[in-house]
């Protein structure tokens, strides 16, 4: 771990060779999850589950690639954009849509529409929320804090108008607020798929300009960089890819942290071009296999995510008190 | 200085406020309750004595209870951002009901909150003594773990609750409703008021505390005596307001950093006025409840789940003048 820790970069074929493992792995992961346990009408079966596997990936990817990014513009490695309430605060953006336009207006509105008002109205927020709190370089363990305190308000903000609708619109609402993996809406997977691939391409593009922004924001305007600029642009790219993950699968606590984590461990490099993709492979074993091993019968799939999250929690708390020491 | 001038003014207002907020809270319901034919007629003042009178006795005793643990706890954790529903005392509290709702179904209330008392004690003492060990020029990091310790908790409750077809009910343990109060159904508050009495008792020995273990015993006081009942206080206050009317957030956390930066930190001096601008808060947070939808009622966790976390950030971010 010292020698991950010092920032001694790792030779290039190493990191090259583990994201062809963890590529490979993910693949694997994902036949796996295809191919296992087929019965009855193998066709129906399929389509099934390559809806459920799109849905995931999208999902892990989104997860993995906001983590990364925020992480880098945030300049520290325990943050997540869960733990800033960004997915508390999408929760909010759909309750206050619906009290907006009341149950029927909602409830009949075209899913992409819906979509793509709650994704607009999420990057307005939280721009206007966190951009003035990275200008400003709080001190992290008070930004945590914050993030923590502003969940919990979205949340209780959430409940209160969730009592102000009509029960019918509160019914409406209700799915979207538990994490399930179980099934997804198709028309949302297509929105959500295209809308994760462009974040995604995106973010690749950008992956050098990640490494100069996790340099930190002196040394970052020093080499050139018009930070505020890029800094705005990658959070409305981390809010669009937490509306997304959140709309398929519901909040996630701690997945994104323990899955960088993870990533961070086994690439040994802070250059964005290896941290991307290894944490987007992590992200798909981690899920999909979660997925795989409760259909295989190690539980059911709300225990799985269950344990997914507990994990992710302590490693939230090894982390904190680690840096701490450190 | 002037502390003291200004802490009078602040008495007086909230004084005159409580009044005022009192003769509210005992007239605004979903049944119309006319002042003038209080007398005369036997009904109103059926509804009066049943609901109106309990329900706002029971607020105040929550109100300055939960404000007044949130106090004591501050004190003895030293540290100006933790309170019993983000350090995992209500959560342990919750999690002792459920336990004796699961095995022993037909418990008495009395007996549930008893069990909860113990539950929350431990987990709360489990919080301080983890706690503790943080280093104190990091005042953000204790309130942080005590919100991943009580969210481990409240998880774990909820999954329980969830494998035994229990959630409904562990919702209203777990967000804080005044409307089901009637008489015979709240008078376990008034240990709370038993709890603050004590509170009072030791606030000279407490204020000491809160300079450290080695300056308390230098200056004559049992430190860990009084840091069991410390826990006792906070554990008792938080687990009969889960069980009469469900847990309550922020109050214990807003209200003494709030009194604090007017009045200082002699806890003799401002225990009376944490109880009085708790029980003001409470009230205040359960009126706009009962108004804001009316006739239906919103719970009075859920408003103080707004209106707290949000003076909760303008404290983390507004530092105070006088450093």
């Amino acid at each position: 771990m010292a020698e991950a820790m010092a920032g001694t970069p790792a030779p290039p074929h190493r990191s090259r060779r583990m994201v062809v493992a963890t590529c490979a792995i993910a693949a694997a992961v994902c036949a796996l999850f295809l191919f296992t346990g087929l019965r009855g009408n193998i066709g129906f079966v399929l389509g099934l589950r390559l809806s459920q596997l799109i849905g995931l990936v999208q999902v892990a990817v989104s997860i993995a690639i906001s983590t990364v990014v925020f992480q880098t513009i945030t300049g520290n490695r325990i943050l997540s954009p869960s733990i800033m309430g960004l997915d508390a605060l999408y929760l909010f953006c759909q309750t206050a849509l619906v009290f907006a336009m009341g149950g029927f207006g909602y409830a009949t509105l075209p899913p992409s529409w819906k979509f793509f008002g709650e994704v607009a109205l999420m990057m307005a927020f939280s721009t206007v929320l966190f951009l003035p709190m990275l200008r400003r370089r709080t001190d992290m363990m008070l930004m945590i804090l914050t993030g923590f305190v502003l969940g919990f308000l979205f949340r209780s903000l959430s409940a209160l108008i969730a009592r102000l609708i009509d029960p019918n619109a509160f019914a409406v609402l209700q799915g979207a607020s538990f994490a399930s993996f179980q099934s997804f809406d198709d028309r949302l997977l297509v929105v959500g798929g295209v809308l994760t691939a462009c974040g995604t391409l995106f973010a690749w593009r950008v992956r050098h300009v990640l490494d100069v922004i996790a340099l930190g924001r002196d040394a970052a305007i020093g080499l050139g960089l018009d930070w505020n600029r890029w800094v705005t642009g990658l959070l409305l790219l981390v809010a669009a890819l937490v509306a997304t993950s959140t709309a398929l699968a519901g909040p996630l606590a701690f997945l994104g942290l323990l899955v960088v984590a993870l990533a961070e461990r086994l690439c040994a490099s802070q250059r964005h071009g290896i941290l991307l993709p290894v944490a987007a492979g992590v992200a798909i074993v981690v899920l999909v296999g979660a997925q795989t091993m409760a259909r295989m019968g190690f539980g059911s799939a709300v225990v799985v995510s269950v344990i997914v999250e507990f994990m992710g929690g302590f490693v939230f708390l090894a982390i904190l008190f680690a840096r701490r020491r450190g | 200085m002037g502390g003291r001038a200004a802490s009078m003014r602040l008495v007086a207002g909230a004084l005159i406020s409580l009044l005022v907020l009192t003769l509210c809270s005992l007239f605004v319901g979903v049944s119309v309750l006319d002042p003038r034919h209080l007398i005369a007629d036997p009904d109103a003042m059926n509804l009066m004595l049943a609901s109106r009178v309990p329900r706002t006795l029971a607020i105040l005793l929550a109100g300055s209870g939960l404000a007044i643990a949130g106090l004591v706890m501050q004190t003895m954790a030293r540290n100006r951002f933790v309170e019993p529903s983000t350090a995992g005392t209500m959560q342990g509290a919750a999690l002792g009901i459920l336990l004796v709702t699961i095995f022993v179904p037909d418990a008495s209330v009395l007996a549930k909150a008893a069990i909860a008392t113990l539950t929350a004690l431990g987990t709360t003492s489990v919080f301080l003594a983890l706690a503790q060990r943080l280093p104190p020029t990091q005042p953000f990091l204790m309130p942080l773990f005590g919100l991943v310790y009580g969210g481990v908790i409240g998880a774990g409750v909820t999954y329980i609750a969830w494998q035994t077809d229990l959630l409904q009910l562990i919702e209203v343990w777990l967000n804080g409703e005044f409307s089901g109060v009637l008489r015979g159904r709240y008078e376990l508050l008034w240990i709370t008021a038993i709890c603050v009495a004590l509170a009072w008792y030791v606030a000279d020995r407490l204020t000491i505390m809160s300079l450290g273990r080695e300056a308390s015993v230098g200056l004559g006081v049992d430190y860990t005596r009084m840091l069991q009942l410390g826990l006792v206080i906070v554990s008792g206050v938080s687990a009969l307001t889960v069980v009469v009317v469900g847990a309550i957030p922020f109050v214990g956390l807003v209200v003494p950093a709030l009194v604090s930066r007017i009045a200082g930190d002699n806890l003799r001096s401002t225990i009376p006025l944490v109880g009085l601008i708790g029980t003001l808060l409470v009230l205040a947070c359960d009126i706009a409840g009962r108004l804001l939808r009316y006739p239906y009622e919103i719970p009075v966790g859920t408003v103080l789940g707004v209106v707290g976390a949000f003076a909760f950030l303008v404290i983390l971010h507004a530092r105070p003048r006088h450093g």
